[in-house]
């Protein structure tokens, strides 16, 4: 960090107050980090992945009623939750051109755009899972999901265990993904006080662009669950 | 991003990528409303995973990466996940029983 130790006369050659002693370059230090955030998101891949394979195998075994609970969730809800995160990502790489370029209003507005859109999220969210929780959708004790018939097969009803299942897969995969959005935000936050504060430099904004990088990656996993999710078996 | 490419501004392509984004999300509503008999899902995941590559080469910097480690992360990453998916599937897609 430019404002530590290294940067207040330790060393008695002339250096780059934002360039940690141990990185020959600028250039070197930004590759690093997100040489050390690509691997973390590695691992992302891999905590999501084992989510999206039970959900492949259920969704193979017990397609009809999956499908017909599927159709139970909001699609419109979910559309637009996408274009809201498509929206946020594009206002993330907005703020990270602008740390680059040392744009402190466009990196603030930006950044306090990207909160925004993610809180609009998160509330569409929570509509969503209460309307979820009304119709008694949610695993547990008083889950219920009676003659609802199967697309496509008429006469046919769902299994309402199978139908749990898709449920559970549901609230886990995107209650972790909204997790990942309360990080992210907090995150964000953090980002926000720094480039209020004046912290980033086009040298040095290496937060900026990790912390942006992050938010890229919960807005993949979304761009697999909307559909996977909510568009099983919508044709008549 | 290296020096050199800062001078000629990559905005105009962020606004592209942002504008396929949202028709892309579109048209995977649109196509989930069609009858495709079995290739609902390959549509629908064929267009999700050309979000994701936009998203991952433009937004967030793989395709003007200039260390080829990170651009090995990614496609490692890709493959485990690949491994873990398509072993899996394959196994449950042969047993007799299921």
């Amino acid at each position: 960090m430019p404002d530590s130790s290294a940067a207040t006369g330790l060393h008695a050659e002339a250096h780059n107050p934002a360039l940690l002693h141990h990185f020959a370059e600028p250039q070197q230090q930004r590759d690093a980090a997100s040489l050390g955030m690509w691997v973390f998101l590695a691992t992302e891949v891999m905590f999501f992945g084992g989510l999206f394979c039970a959900y492949l195998i259920y969704r193979r075994l017990y397609f009809g009623d999956f499908a017909a609970a599927s159709k139970t969730i909001n699609m419109g809800l979910g559309a637009t939750n996408t274009a809201v995160l498509i929206c946020s990502s594009l206002t993330v790489v907005l703020a990270v051109w602008a740390a680059q370029t040392a744009r402190r209003t466009l990196l603030i507005t930006s950044l306090i755009i990207t909160m925004l859109l993610g809180l609009v999220f998160l509330g569409i969210k929570g509509i969503e899972y209460r309307e979820k929780f009304v119709e008694h959708h949610v695993p547990g004790a008083s889950f219920s999901f009676d003659k609802v018939p199967i697309p496509g097969h008429p006469g046919q009803y769902a299994d309402p265990h199978h139908a749990q299942l898709f449920f559970s897969l549901y609230f886990v995969m995107t209650g972790l993904h909204a997790l990942h959005m309360i990080i992210g935000l907090g995150i964000f936050l953090w980002l926000l006080i720094m480039a209020w504060k004046g912290r980033f430099t086009p040298e040095w904004h290496t937060p900026v662009e990790i912390g942006g990088l992050y938010w890229h990656f919960v807005d993949i996993i979304w761009i697999y669950l909307f559909p996977l999710l909510y568009l099983i078996d919508r044709h008549p | 991003m290296s020096e050199h490419e800062s001078a000629k501004s990559p905005l105009k392509g962020y606004f592209a990528v942002w504008i396929a984004l949202l028709v892309g999300t579109g048209v995977t509503v649109y196509a989930a409303t069609l009858d495709l008999a079995p290739y609902n899902a390959a549509v629908a995941l064929g267009i999700a995973t050309i979000k994701a590559t936009l998203v991952t080469l433009f937004f967030m910097h793989v395709w003007h990466a200039s260390e080829k480690l990170t651009k090995l992360v990614v496609i490692g990453a890709l493959f485990f996940l690949l491994l873990l998916l398509g072993l899996t599937m394959t196994d449950f897609a042969t047993r007799g029983w299921s």
